[in-house]
């Protein structure tokens, strides 16, 4: 049984259509990395997940449950972190993490050993007796990812959770959405496509309100990314270098041509042509090669290809 | 349960951000200064008699005292409820409280209960208060107040309090902005306020309760439990309404 599966799942404001049938379906005890800029439908889908919207159209299910039905919702087991958590000012992040575990009705004694150890693993302990008004972006997001936990959820939704984290920080999220893997499904949204290759076993993307594709990481790879010829140069040949990418640009095998500072990247659409004509190409350029190396493509590689191709339809 | 753990919350607000404290001195100072206000009046109007105006009043009596009252909670009471009620819920909207709560297994209805018991308490207990404050001070001014008429008047206003607490909780939850929701609260107590000024409307809305409770004030004759009936409907009505529409809004 899957953990997450959504039908047709869909959702407008007025005329604006923010979710288009949406088809998705998460394993239980797996990452899911969901994946899309900025508006693409992320948070709506979020939303309609845990019960906060409703769909215009369309079924979910989330911890076997059927959520679209309107009257029952596995709120004991999910747990949720909004993309900008808010929390009653006045309150201790110690207090707010307890007021939430009594909506659980987590047992008195357990509740404080719970709330002791969120503290600790989110790093808030010397925080604890502060109240949250004074709390800093990163500490609030680092407490919203606390209270999300208090229940032991099976699934958890994280809206974008390593925003507004200093490295270090984040480091630390992803390190604990890893761990989580092994007790939980964790659907986590983001636009940081390194976060996404860190930690998540499959990768949604989506792009206004559609689902492109959804894939193992690897598998998305393999799948969708052509291998990418990557160029370096002497310095100081920064104009010439523009040029020639430009000429690239023009060739019909040429599907995309990265130019910055010293180096060019061709993603090319005849892999075979490609190599067989690159490096005459270079040749004929007259530019001093330092580097030159079909690379394995980055997901953010795929990521943008696959965004670039829907706009484009 | 899962109502006593947001009423304790509420509660606890109330009086963590000095809410409370605010409403419980202002409803003190008004409860104290109206007996002093009515025993004072006479006196400083004889001041205006050193300037050539000669004002003749009757000597001041506890009734004085209770209409004062009256007129004082009435006025600054209801403008209090509509400033510390209008952002109980939008406000929670507005800043993305109610969404990250209302994931959590706490009804929609649980959270409206919480939040309209925790004020509706937070303004009875404040009223108390005054109460106290006031027939105490009476008694030192005047020397005697009849206690089962001063209850019936507090109960008469604190009904009368409650009907403007429910209706700018259904604003609230209504508008995503606080502001809104204080006007058009605000526009409903003015529109209340004219159409108890016409006599055949006037005695079933809300207002006539204070008319009661100034009846009661000089012992004349004239119940309104027509009003009693109709303010505690208004109360029902915005309350379930409310809960309606908040259970269709999307967070």
């Amino acid at each position: 049984m899957s953990a997450i599966r959504c039908e047709g799942l869909s959702k407008s404001f007025g005329k604006v259509v923010a979710l288009r049938d949406l088809d998705l379906t998460v394993e239980p005890k797996t990452v899911f990395g969901y994946l899309g800029p900025n508006g693409a439908g992320k948070t709506t889908t979020i939303r309609l997940l845990v019960g906060l919207a409703r769909p215009r159209r369309g079924k979910a299910w989330v911890a076997g449950q059927e959520i679209t039905l309107g009257w029952r919702f596995p709120r004991q087991q999910i747990g949720y972190l909004p993309e900008d958590p808010a929390f009653y000012n006045w309150m201790t992040g110690q207090e707010f993490l307890t007021y939430v575990g009594r909506l659980f009705s987590i047992p008195g004694g357990e509740l404080k050993r719970r709330v002791a150890e969120l503290l600790e693993l989110v790093n808030l302990r010397e925080a604890a007796k502060r109240r949250t008004g004074g709390y800093s972006k990163g500490m609030r997001q680092r407490l919203g990812i606390a209270q999300a936990l208090i229940n032991w959820p099976s699934v958890l939704f994280l809206d974008e959770p390593a925003s507004g984290l200093d490295p270090m920080g984040r480091r630390d999220v992803l390190a604990l959405i890893d761990r989580l893997r092994e007790e939980a499904t964790v659907f986590m949204s983001t636009h940081i496509l390194a976060d996404v290759e860190r930690v998540c076993d499959t990768i949604g993307i989506i792009n206004r309100g559609q689902l492109l594709m959804q894939a193992g990481r690897e598998e998305l790879r393999e799948k969708y990314a052509s291998p990418v010829f990557e160029m370096e140069f002497d310095k100081g040949l920064g104009e010439r270098i523009s040029g020639w990418a430009d000429d690239l640009r023009r060739l019909s095998w040429v599907d995309r041509v990265e130019a910055e500072g010293d180096g060019v990247r061709v993603f090319a659409g005849d892999v075979g042509v490609a190599k067989r004509e690159l490096p005459r190409l270079i040749v004929a350029s007259d530019l001093a090669l330092v580097r030159y190396e079909l690379a394995r493509p980055s997901l953010e590689d795929v990521f943008v290809r696959l965004v670039q191709r829907s706009e484009r339809r | 349960m899962t109502f006593l753990v947001p009423l304790s919350k509420e509660i606890k607000e109330q009086l963590r951000t000095y809410r409370f404290l605010i409403v419980a001195a202002a409803f003190i100072f008004f409860g104290l200064l109206s007996p002093l206000l009515a025993k004072m009046t006479p006196e400083l109007l004889k001041g205006l008699e050193t300037s050539g105006i000669s004002i003749q009043l009757p000597p001041p009596t506890t009734t004085d005292a209770l209409v004062q009252y009256l007129k004082n909670l009435t006025q600054f009471g209801v403008l209090l409820v509509i400033l510390l009620v209008m952002g109980s819920v939008a406000q929670e909207k507005e800043r993305g409280t109610a969404s990250m709560i209302l994931s959590k297994p706490l009804s929609r209805l649980s959270f409206l209960a919480a939040k309209f018991a925790g004020l509706s308490l937070s303004f009875l207990f404040s009223l108390a208060l005054a109460g106290i404050a006031c027939y105490y001070y009476t008694i030192i001014l005047f020397g005697r107040l009849d206690g089962l008429l001063f209850v019936k008047i507090n109960l008469l206003l604190g009904l009368w309090l409650l009907v403007y607490i429910a209706i700018t909780l259904f604003f609230s939850t209504l508008a995503r902005s606080q502001v809104v929701a204080g006007g058009l609260a605000f526009a409903i107590l003015i529109v209340l306020s004219m159409l108890s000024g016409i006599p055949r409307v006037g005695r079933y809305l809300p207002g006539e309760l204070l008319s009661w409770a100034n009846r009661l004030t000089v012992d004349a004759p004239g119940d309104a439990w027509w009003a009693v009936v109709i303010s505690l409907g208004i109360i029902l009505a915005c309350f379930a309404t409310a809960w309606q529409v908040f259970e269709r809004q999307e967070l």
